[in-house]
C-alpha cells in the first residue's frame, strides 16, 4: 500500500472521484444501452459495463498528454480521456457536434485535443498504431506514454506480435493493456488459445509483463502506477493483462447465451463499483445517502448530455466529401 | 420449389457437399458453436462435428493461409469471412498465395478453396466494417469471382463454388440473410459465369450484381410504371468468369446501358464492364454508357451521410432517363 494514494489529492478525495469516474461510466453506457434499444442509433454499439475499473484506474495515472488507443470497445475510454459525454452522444446519434463529426459513429471516437487516437474496428490494429505513437514520443524525446488497449481475442492477431517486437527492439514507451474479459465475441479465449496465459508471450519479446486483477479500481491504479512511472522514465514498453469481465453481450445485439449464469454472478459479486463502495463506506469517506446523492446527479447530468446531443443538427450533407484528405 | 430465407440457402449449400464429400470443412471466426456471427452455419457443428466445423482465433491471415495449405494437400476448405472488411487482414494469403499457386507451379497446384462473407455497406456500421472489395478482387487473376443476390442464386452457386477446383471468392450480404425467396428442391446447381436476366426488358440494359440488384430492380419497376421505360435488369452473378455473351446480347437489343454497383468508383467493376460493352457494341449504342456508383469516400456512420454516399433508387431512374434522353 503506498502512504497516500496520490500526490495531488487527499485519499478520500482520490477515491471518491475515482468511485464517481466509474459510476458515471456505468449510468452513461446503461444509458447508451437503452438509446440503442429505442433506437435512436444504428449499427454496431459495444458496452464497457463491467470493465469500468479498468480505464478508471489507468486513468488516474495519466497526464493530459499522454496519449490512448483503443478498440472499438471505447465509450468510457473516449470519456475518461476528457471527451464529454455530450460530443460521445453526439458520435452516437450521427450529429455532426460528434466528436468524430458524425462520420466514425460508437466505434470510432477520436479527439486530437484529448489525444485520444481513436476507436478502431479491426481487432487488433491498433496495436501496430500504439507503437508508432510511442516512436513519435521517443523520436522527439518527450516524458510521455501511449496506452493501447485490446481484448483477449486480439492476442492471436498476427501483427500485434510484430509490434511487439518493434517495440521492445526500438525502446518505444507504449503500454499494452489486454483488456482480458474472459471473450471475444462469443468465444472463450481458452478455446481458441494454446497458452491461455497472455503474458508467457512476453518474455518471448523480453517484454516486462504483469497481470492485475482489473475488477478492483485500487489494484488498477496501485499497480499501475509503478509500471507508467517506469515507463515514462526508462522508454521502454510493457505488457499488462487486467482480469475483467463484460456483463453484457459482446454487443447490444448479442443476448450472450454461451456463457453460464453462474460465472456472470460470480463476476457480479466482484462489481468494481460495489467493491468501492464498501471501501469508501469502510473508510468513513462517504455515507448511504451520498451514493444516492451522486447516482441522481450523475444520472441527470448524463440525460441532460443525451438530450443536448439529440437536439443537435445532422452533419450538412454536404460534408459527405469533406476529409478524405486536407488541404 | 419452397420458402427459404438467403442463411438457410446457403446453410443447404454448405451442408450437402459437406454430406457429399468428406474433404470439404468449414473454418472461421464463430462458425461452429455459435452457429456464426450471422447464423449462416447454425446447426453444421451437430451435423458434422467438431473436426470440420471449426471455430478460429481471430487470425483471418493465419486461417486463411492454412485453408491454402490446406487446399494444396488435398482438402476442399471454405474458410468464412465474417466480412470481407476483415479478411483485408488475410490478402496476403488470399491474393499472393492462393491466386498464383495454380500458375506458378505449372499447373501442380490447384486450390479448391472457398472464401465466403458478407461484403459492402449494411446500415452505419462506419468506414471500417462497410467496404465492398468486389473491385480490389477482380483485378487478380486466379480467383473466380460470385457475387449473390437471391436465395436460389446462393444455394446454386455456392455449390458449384465448393465443387470448383479453383480459389472462389463468394460475396454474400448481411443485410440479405433474412431475405427469403423460393429455392429449388433436391440438387441445385448453377454454374459460375452464367448472368441471369432477373428482369426482362427492351429499351435499356441495366448491369448490376449483389445486393444492390434489388435497388436496381426497384428503380426498373418504378421506370416502367411512372415512366413507361421498359429495362432489362442483369444480374451478373459471377464476376469471374463474366458472361459477356449475354451481356452483348442484351445491349444489341436495347442500345443503351447503365450500370449500378456498390462499388467505388474510380476502377471499379463497372469501369471494366463499359470498356468491354465499348470495344464490342460500339455501333449499337445510342447513348454513352452510365454507371452508378457509390461516392468516393470512405463509407461515413451518420445515417443522412451514409445515405448520401451510397448509390439510390433516383439516381438510377435518373440515370436510365439520361441515356433514353428524357
Ligand atoms: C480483424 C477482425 N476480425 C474480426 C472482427 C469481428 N470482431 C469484432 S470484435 C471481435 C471480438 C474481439 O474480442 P476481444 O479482442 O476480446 O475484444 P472485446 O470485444 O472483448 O472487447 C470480433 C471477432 C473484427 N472487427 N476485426
Ligand atoms: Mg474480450
Amino acid at each position: 500500500m503506498l502512504r497516500s494514494l496520490c500526490a495531488t489529492s487527499s485519499d478520500k478525495e482520490f477515491t471518491i472521484d475515482l468511485y464517481q469516474k466509474m459510476l458515471r461510466y456505468r449510468l452513461f453506457e446503461e444509458r447508451v444501452n437503452l438509446a440503442y434499444t429505442k433506437q435512436k442509433f444504428s449499427g454496431f454499439c459495444h458496452l464497457h459495463i463491467g470493465q469500468e475499473a479498468v480505464c478508471a484506474g489507468i486513468g488516474a495515472c495519466l497526464t493530459k498528454d499522454d496519449y490512448v488507443i483503443a478498440s472499438y470497445r471505447s465509450h468510457t475510454q473516449a470519456l475518461n480521456k476528457g471527451i464529454s459525454p455530450e460530443q460521445v452522444f453526439a458520435e452516437l446519434f450521427g450529429k455532426a457536434s460528434g466528436c468524430s463529426a458524425g462520420k466514425g459513429g460508437s466505434m470510432h471516437m477520436f479527439s486530437r485535443e484529448h489525444r485520444f487516437m481513436g476507436g478502431h474496428g479491426i481487432v487488433g490494429s491498433q496495436v501496430p498504431i500504439a507503437t508508432g505513437i510511442a516512436f513519435a514520443i521517443r523520436y522527439r524525446q518527450e516524458k510521455l506514454v501511449a496506452i493501447c488497449y485490446l481484448g483477449d481475442g486480439a492476442m492471436n492477431q498476427g501483427q500485434i506480435y510484430e509490434a511487439f517486437n518493434m517495440a521492445s527492439l526500438w525502446k518505444l514507451p507504449v503500454i499494452f493493456v489486454i483488456e482480458n474479459n474472459q471473450y471475444g465475441m462469443g468465444t472463450d479465449y481458452h478455446r481458441v488459445t494454446s497458452v491461455s496465459e497472455f503474458t508467457s508471450r512476453a518474455p518471448g519479446f523480453n517484454l516486462p509483463w504483469r497481470v492485475i486483477d482489473g475488477m478492483n479500481v485500487l489494484t488498477v491504479y496501485q499497480e499501475f502506477l509503478p509500471i507508467i512511472t517506469e515507463v515514462r522514465a526508462k522508454m521502454l514498453p510493457y505488457l499488462v493483462e487486467m482480469k475483467t469481465y463484460r456483463y453484457l453481450g459482446h454487443s447490444v445485439s448479442d443476448p450472450a447465451t454461451y456463457r453460464s449464469k453462474e460465472e456472470l454472478s460470480h463476476y457480479r459479486q466482484n462489481d468494481p463499483l460495489s467493491q468501492m463502495a464498501d471501501y469508501l463506506k469502510g473508510k468513513g469517506f462517504a455515507r448511504e445517502d451520498e451514493f444516492e446523492q451522486w447516482d441522481n446527479d450523475i444520472r441527470a447530468e448524463i440525460n441532460a448530455a443525451e438530450v443536448r446531443a439529440e437536439a443537435a443538427a445532422a452533419p450538412d450533407e454536404a460534408s459527405v466529401d469533406e476529409h478524405v484528405f486536407v488541404d | 420449389m419452397s420458402i427459404k430465407t438467403f442463411r438457410e440457402a446457403l446453410n443447404e449449400a454448405m451442408a450437402e457437399e459437406m454430406a457429399r464429400d468428406n474433404s470439404v470443412f468449414l473454418m472461421g471466426e464463430e462458425v461452429a458453436q455459435y452457429d456464426g456471427a450471422y447464423k449462416v452455419s447454425k446447426g453444421l457443428l451437430a451435423k458434422f462435428g467438431a473436426e470440420r466445423v471449426i471455430d478460429t482465433p481471430i487470425s483471418e491471415a493465419g486461417f486463411a493461409g492454412l485453408g491454402v495449405g490446406a487446399a494444396m494437400a488435398g482438402l476442399r476448405p471454405i474458410i468464412e469471412m465474417m466480412t470481407w472488411n476483415f479478411a483485408i487482414q488475410a490478402f496476403d494469403q488470399i491474393i499472393n498465395h492462393a491466386a498464383k499457386m495454380c500458375y506458378m507451379s505449372g499447373g501442380q497446384f490447384n486450390i479448391p478453396l472457398v472464401f465466403r462473407g458478407p461484403n459492402g455497406a449494411a446500415h452505419m456500421l462506419g468506414a471500417q466494417h462497410s467496404q465492398n472489395l468486389d473491385p480490389l478482387l477482380v483485378n487478380v487473376p486466379g480467383l473466380k469471382i460470385v457475387s449473390v443476390s437471391t436465395p436460389a442464386d446462393g444455394k446454386g452457386l455456392l455449390k458449384s463454388a465448393i465443387r470448383d477446383n479453383n480459389p472462389v471468392i463468394f460475396f454474400e450480404s448481411e443485410m440479405m440473410y433474412g431475405m427469403k425467396g423460393e429455392v429449388p428442391d433436391g440438387e441445385y446447381l448453377i454454374p459460375l459465369g452464367v448472368a441471369d436476366i432477373k428482369r426482362p426488358g427492351t429499351e435499356v440494359t441495366l448491369l448490376t450484381w449483389g445486393k444492390i440488384t434489388h435497388l436496381a430492380l426497384r428503380a426498373a419497376n418504378q421506370l416502367a410504371n411512372d415512366e413507361n421505360i421498359d429495362v432489362e435488369v442483369i444480374d451478373l452473378r459471377s464476376l469471374v468468369p463474366l458472361d459477356e455473351a449475354l451481356i452483348y446480347a442484351s445491349v444489341r437489343k436495347t442500345h443503351r446501358v447503365v450500370i449500378v454497383e456498390e462499388n467505388w468508383p474510380y476502377a471499379s467493376v463497372g469501369s471494366h464492364l463499359a470498356e468491354r460493352i465499348q470495344w464490342h457494341c460500339f455501333d449499337d449504342l445510342d447513348a454513352p454508357i452510365a454507371k452508378i456508383s457509390q461516392r468516393a469516400v470512405p463509407i461515413p456512420y451518420a445515417d443522412n451521410l451514409e445515405h448520401a454516399a451510397l448509390p439510390q433508387v433516383e439516381q438510377v431512374i435518373a440515370a436510365v432517363k439520361a441515356v433514353c434522353y428524357r
